[in-house]
């Protein structure tokens, strides 16, 4: 029983990551109609800078979140604005390739300026654990799974109680009424890009405050955030939710039981358990579990 | 005896450019000009590897070559039907270990092993295809993305076709009959493996892009591009949609597998890491510079795009800041230079000549056929 609490607590806090990524990528689709492959080297990108302002600027860890943050956003803006506003009305086969290749940029980018080796990113939580009724509890894991709730309730004020997130709201239902009633598509449009990129950094920094450090290859995660935005449903942030923790919790459970139950499949086989799950599901539901089917007219 | 010009000019005898019935629009070759320039380029690839003895020059081509037949499948999945698939390379890595099987393992030539993988290729593509009918647009892309993980778990874990992480030697020998392309001999001339691996893959690019090409002329392109530009408007004019859609991915498929039997052939040892989601956006690279919707496109963007990482990997030396080796001195590495070079050339084409270098080509055609008049 302690087994598997454990494991879904691993999985909880897992599916708070991707939760943080798919909220991204609904943030720009439902505004702008695009999936943000580049996320993922935003939420590295994100990542590096906290490492820069922690250990190399010795700035406080919070304050270091809140400056990753707000540069990662400042940076997703420019995106938009350079590379996305020209695409504005293009086929989404071209704006989604726009997206990949600057993922292609912003790797090697990376790559180039903090180089290939695994940094340590100083942090309070390390690897202290608190025990709960005979339960260990990693704090870093609890932070992660407090700092999701907190941004997903945030994000639920923000969307139905300001301007900024009516605005967003009726540009994501119709450009050009949303136009005709003086709103900005382009504010809007920078905004989310904004949103969606500070969100990664935030994804990235407490990734890499967990076991693993900071690496180049923690783009990764948002390849696999994909089957949590998929299957919760594209344009639904409650379903990025959802589909994160349920792919968390399959995740961790897979890799929790791989000896005992799933040593047939092969190693490390809970890496692709998020795909078959996204696909098995979409089979059902081809718009995912939240999403909204698209009317198509001829 | 002027009379039979004289009555044509005066009827006016219309210029050979001129399309006026639905069998001439058809023509494999629009203008007696297409044919000479084709001849040309035959001509070329037969006697290029007789001049270009280079080891080196030849194996960028022989690369380029079989680039190009993966990028002619690519393309006619997504340049013609419009279905985004990330999952190329799955199909490529299938075919590979298809002819290590068919032809190294059970030693079987040349043609039984192509066709074998491409058969291979073609159920698979036909396994995913019904996907695309439940699916469309960013959905598909991501299930398609899925492939790729799915396709890498597969590969390191059945050890017995796919050697696991380390990878497996593909022992297909380009043999058909008596004659082994491998170590040519033609009256009394020695030609070495790699000018008879030349001739095999360019012979099979020609093929193939003819096939293609009459594929994409005749009805079953119509139909194709019908449902890529919208899928409902072509069911209701009578396109059975969801038919063409798995086609699309059984045909563009089983050309990968091949593309992958002859990669691994010439390779003669393939690993999981050969088929990365770096090696499908190669390909959708290829796709969008040399041209969405061409078949030419394809074989020009694979020229430009394929032999480009072996050309950076042989002058890296000479490009300022790039290591050669792992930790030497420069800020970044072939591999990363690479991966950037392909991230960059697809956003700058997309935003500024989406319709890639076949489409600068067309461009340049339609100026010298209206010559001197421009428009």
């Amino acid at each position: 029983m302690t087994t598997f609490l454990t494991n879904v607590f691993a999985g909880l806090a897992l599916g708070s990551t991707y939760a943080l990524v798919a909220l991204g990528f609904v943030v720009i689709y439902k505004s702008t109609g695009v999936i943000n492959f580049a996320q993922g080297g935003l939420l590295a990108l994100g990542a590096y800078l906290g490492y820069t302002f922690a250990d190399n600027l010795a700035i406080a860890f919070a304050v270091s979140i809140l400056l990753a943050c707000a540069a990662a956003a400042i940076v997703g803006a420019s995106v938009e604005r350079l590379v996305l506003r020209r695409m504005v009305g293009q086929p989404p086969f071209a704006v989604i390739m726009i997206t990949i290749g600057l993922l292609f940029v912003i790797e090697p980018l990376i790559t180039a300026i903090w180089g290939f080796d695994n940094l340590p990113l100083a942090n309070p939580w390390n690897i202290q654990t608190v025990e709960v009724g005979g339960l260990v509890l990693g704090v870093r894991d609890l932070w992660t799974i407090g700092i999701t709730a907190a941004v997903v309730v945030a994000f639920f004020l923000f969307f139905r109680y300001t301007r900024m997130g009516l605005a967003m709201r009726a540009t994501a239902f119709d450009p050009e009424a949303a136009l005709a009633q003086g709103i900005s598509a382009r504010r809007v449009y920078a905004t989310s890009w904004a949103i969606a990129a500070a969100l990664a950094a935030l994804a990235g920094i407490t990734l890499a405050a967990g076991p693993g450090g900071l690496s180049p290859s923690i783009s990764f995660i948002a390849l696999a955030a994909f089957p949590a935005m998929i299957l919760g449903g594209l344009d639904s942030p409650a379903g990025a939710v959802l589909g994160g923790v349920i792919i968390g919790l399959a995740e961790a459970l897979t890799r929790g039981y791989q000896d005992q139950l799933f040593s047939w499949a092969g190693a490390n086989v809970s890496l692709i358990v998020p795909y078959l799950l996204m696909i098995v599901i979409l089979l059902i539901r081809p718009y995912g579990l939240l999403g909204t089917k698209d009317v198509r007219r001829i | 005896m002027s009379g039979a010009r004289g009555t044509n000019r005066a009827q006016g005898k219309p210029h050979r450019n001129l399309v006026r019935s639905y069998e001439q629009d058809l023509r494999l070759f629009g203008s007696p000009m297409s044919k000479v320039g084709l001849g040309l380029m035959l001509a070329t690839l037969l006697v290029l590897p007789t001049v270009v003895r280079d080891d080196f020059w030849l194996s960028v081509l022989i690369y380029s070559g079989i680039t190009a037949i993966g990028a002619i499948g690519l393309n006619l999945l997504t340049g013609y039907c419009g279905q985004i698939s990330l999952g190329h390379a799955f199909f490529i890595g299938a075919g590979a270990y298809a002819a290590a099987v068919v032809g190294g393992d059970l030693g079987l030539p040349l043609p039984v092993w192509l066709l074998a993988s491409a058969a291979i290729g073609a159920v698979l593509g036909g396994l995913i295809g019904p996907f695309a009918l439940r699916l469309r647009g960013h959905y598909l892309a991501i299930v398609t993305l899925g492939l790729i993980f799915i396709g890498e778990h597969l590969w390191r874990n059945l050890r017995d076709v796919t050697g696991g992480n380390n990878g497996t030697s593909v022992g297909a020998e380009a043999t058909v009959g008596p004659v082994d392309l491998g170590a040519l001999e033609l009256a009394g001339e020695n030609y070495s493996r790699n000018q008879g691996y030349f001739w095999l893959v360019w012979a099979l690019v020609a093929i193939i892009a003819l096939l293609a090409k009459n594929l994409v002329r005749t009805r079953p392109g119509r139909a194709l591009r019908a449902v890529r530009d919208h899928d409902q408007a072509a069911e209701v004019i009578g396109v059975r949609a969801g038919r063409y859609k798995i086609g699309a991915f059984v045909v563009s498929s089983a050309i990968a597998a091949m593309a992958g039997a002859l990669f691994g052939s010439y390779q003669q040892h393939v690993s999981p890491d050969d088929w990365t989601l770096l090696l499908s956006i190669q390909y959708i690279a290829i796709i969008i510079v040399g041209g969405l919707g061409t078949i030419f496109g394809a074989i020009l963007g694979a020229i430009f795009v394929g032999a480009l990482p072996a050309l950076i990997d042989e002058y890296s030396s000479a490009i300022p800041g790039v290591a050669t080796e792992a930790g030497g001195d420069g800020f970044i590495s072939v591999f990363a230079l690479n991966q950037a070079i392909f991230g960059l050339l697809i956003v700058l084409f997309l935003v500024f000549e989406p319709r890639g270098l076949a489409g600068i080509w067309f461009r340049v055609k339609a100026y010298f056929k209206a010559w001197p008049f421009s428009y």
